[in-house]
């Protein structure tokens, strides 16, 4: 199997670099938002006293920028495309080839990211330097970090995944993605920081999959969480990848049965 | 040895309808209608290991339907159907891995890398030996001539070209049984002939079988002695091309050249062309013997054919003589 990932993701490569100039549009539409919520929440802090909710501008800045980077490494496109592959057959190829479609598009996302490091890195790099935010992790943190920021992409690969198959029952799912997105965007911690949202948006939050798949790898970046949480937060990374990879294994096993086949 | 079994295959589609018009548009918002569409209606047939057989019908008659059926595409709405002892719906690696489906425009090659690349997608995909995979890929580009393609990227070829190297890139697996949707579509008279010679050595050089659908009787004509004609869904004949001529065409041809030129022959039959002393009669065949010799006696032939009518003729005496129904290709 690493042999045809390794062969897939060559390919893969070689095809994203064809396409530089999306590439690079996609990125800065990724990386844009949380640099405008970064400014807008520092001046909020600053219109308050120096601080909101408990985070002043370099926490502010240590977040935005951690959120940048988790949400580039974890984020998934297979949503908006999924509608025009079952309705073009391009699925029909695919189905008749002895590997399982979400291989390739796992293969697909990290040449993606892979490609796009050499963009990110130096731009990360420039927001630290004019914004300098305070990271204070722990070196086990860091690890921790590191596990479930990989965690975090699988959990957030296999929900979109199942919700991108929804195509095979709604024509247009555009509708749905943005429903998705929406939610994504207050419960994953994108917006803001989940402790400066009211109580009970955190409670739902902690319980969705969405908090997992971006604001517990950044905490963990900022050096928030005890051990305790780190551990319980990797073992609701596990449980909603369980969740995850059942839903797209039972939801992918109906949608082919319903496929059908549209196209020459 | 049996290597396809299809029994009261049938499948069905469900599609919304609705009337033109934003009244409907309106209704249909909260109540949908929906429809069944039986495109594939109760196919029965077994082909054995090693046979070619073409899929015939009209557009919509349901052969594309079964034939991703058969490739595993599509779940069956009813009956019963085993390729390669495997049930194809349940697209087993193992099955998966003896059979290749070619559809039309929309296949294995990645449009934005070399050909070469694909080629080695599939490799790794299929999980080839190194060694089978270079001579298979070497025995192609022979018999295709793809040597100056390989190295360029899909998008750049031409419609010829890049099929060529879709029916290479669907073969690299060896597979056992090929199903062939219009394999020929859209290519120049070169390039389909081409084509359906590769079609007929790769059939005898490994004994594969082959199933195709094509509009284009040649390609039938060229490869295939059994045709399985399919219209409405259901199927019509399975047999021998030349029995299907026999028993759906009530005619047959008789060229006659002529010492003279312009005379009439309408009294010996229908004339269908008269060019000068060549003349083309349309008889039935009971007449035809009793034709011929009035002509050999009665006329000054300098030569005479008789000939079955094309086979595009008596495919299409097939369908006119069913009663029109919609259906799904």
């Amino acid at each position: 199997m690493l042999h045809i990932y390794r062969i897939l993701f060559n390919t893969g490569m070689a095809v994203m670099m064809q396409y530089r100039a999306a590439m690079a549009i996609w990125l800065i539409g990724l990386t844009l938002p949380p640099i405008i919520y970064l400014v807008v929440w520092i001046t909020v802090a600053r219109s308050r006293g120096g601080e909101v909710g408990g985070f002043d501008p370099t926490e502010l800045a240590a977040y935005f920028i951690a959120t940048l980077v988790v949400n580039h490494v974890t984020f998934t496109w297979h949503m908006f495309e999924m509608g025009w592959r079952v309705r073009s057959g391009f699925f029909n190829p695919l189905l008749v080839q002895p590997l399982h479609p979400v291989h390739r598009d796992i293969v697909e996302n990290v040449s993606y990211k892979t490609l796009t490091l050499f963009i990110l890195v130096p731009l990360t790099a420039a927001l630290v330097w004019h914004f300098e935010p305070v990271y204070s992790p722990q070196r086990w943190a860091l690890v921790a970090f590191v596990f479930a920021l990989v965690l975090a992409f699988f959990v957030r690969f296999f929900f979109e995944w199942s919700v991108a198959l929804l195509a095979f029952w709604i024509t247009d799912t555009s509708g749905l993605n943005n429903l998705y997105m929406f939610l994504g965007f207050f419960l994953s911690g994108r917006m803001a920081p989940l402790d400066l949202l009211p109580g009970w948006v955190q409670t739902v939050a902690y319980y969705s999959p969405f908090r997992w798949m971006l604001a517990f790898p950044t905490e963990l970046l900022l050096g928030r969480l005890s051990e305790q949480e780190a551990l319980y937060g990797i073992g609701a990374q596990l449980i909603w990848i369980a969740v995850g990879l059942g839903s797209m294994t039972l939801t992918w096993q109906r949608a082919s049965a319903r496929y059908s086949a549209v196209g020459a | 040895m049996t290597v396809i079994h299809s029994h009261s295959l049938s499948k069905t589609y469900r599609v919304p309808v609705r009337e033109p018009g934003l009244g409907n548009a309106l209704k249909s918002l909260f109540h949908r209608r929906m429809e069944d569409v039986e495109a594939v209606k109760g196919v029965s047939f077994d082909v054995e290991a090693g046979e070619v057989v073409g899929f015939l019908g009209p557009n919509g008659a349901g052969k594309t339907t079964t034939l991703k059926m058969l490739s595993g595409l599509l779940k069956p709405s009813g009956g019963e159907v085993e390729v390669l002892g495997s049930v194809p719906f349940q697209r087993h690696r193992e099955f998966l891995r003896r059979i290749t489906l070619v559809m039309g425009n929309r296949n294995q090659l990645v449009w934005d890398i070399p050909v070469a690349d694909s080629f080695e997608r599939n490799c790794a995909i299929y999980r080839l030996e190194r060694e089978a995979f270079e001579q298979t890929v070497a025995g192609l580009t022979e018999l295709l001539d793809l040597s100056k393609l390989l190295s360029k990227p899909v998008r750049n070829l031409s419609l010829g070209e890049r099929m060529k190297c879709e029916i290479a890139v669907a073969l690299l697996h060896r597979p056992q049984i090929l199903f062939l949707d219009e394999p020929t579509l859209g290519l120049d008279v070169t390039m389909q002939r081409r084509i359906r010679t590769f079609v007929r050595d790769y059939n005898e050089r490994f004994g594969a079988t082959v199933l195709l659908t094509s509009h284009y009787m040649a390609d039938v004509e060229a490869l295939c002695k059994r045709v399985i004609v399919i219209h409405h869904g259901k199927l019509l004949f399975d047999g021998d091309l030349s029995a299907l001529v026999e028993r759906f065409s009530p005619h047959k041809t008789i060229s006659v050249d002529l010492e003279r030129e312009g005379m009439d022959l309408s009294a010996y039959g229908e004339v269908v062309s008269a060019n000068g002393s060549q003349v083309t009669l349309l008889v039935s065949k009971e007449q035809t013997a009793q034709v011929t010799g009035r002509l050999l006696t009665d006329l000054p032939v300098i030569d005479l054919t008789v000939e079955e009518p094309p086979i595009e003729e008596v495919i299409e005496q097939v369908f006119s003589q069913q009663t029109a129904e919609p259906g799904v290709d």
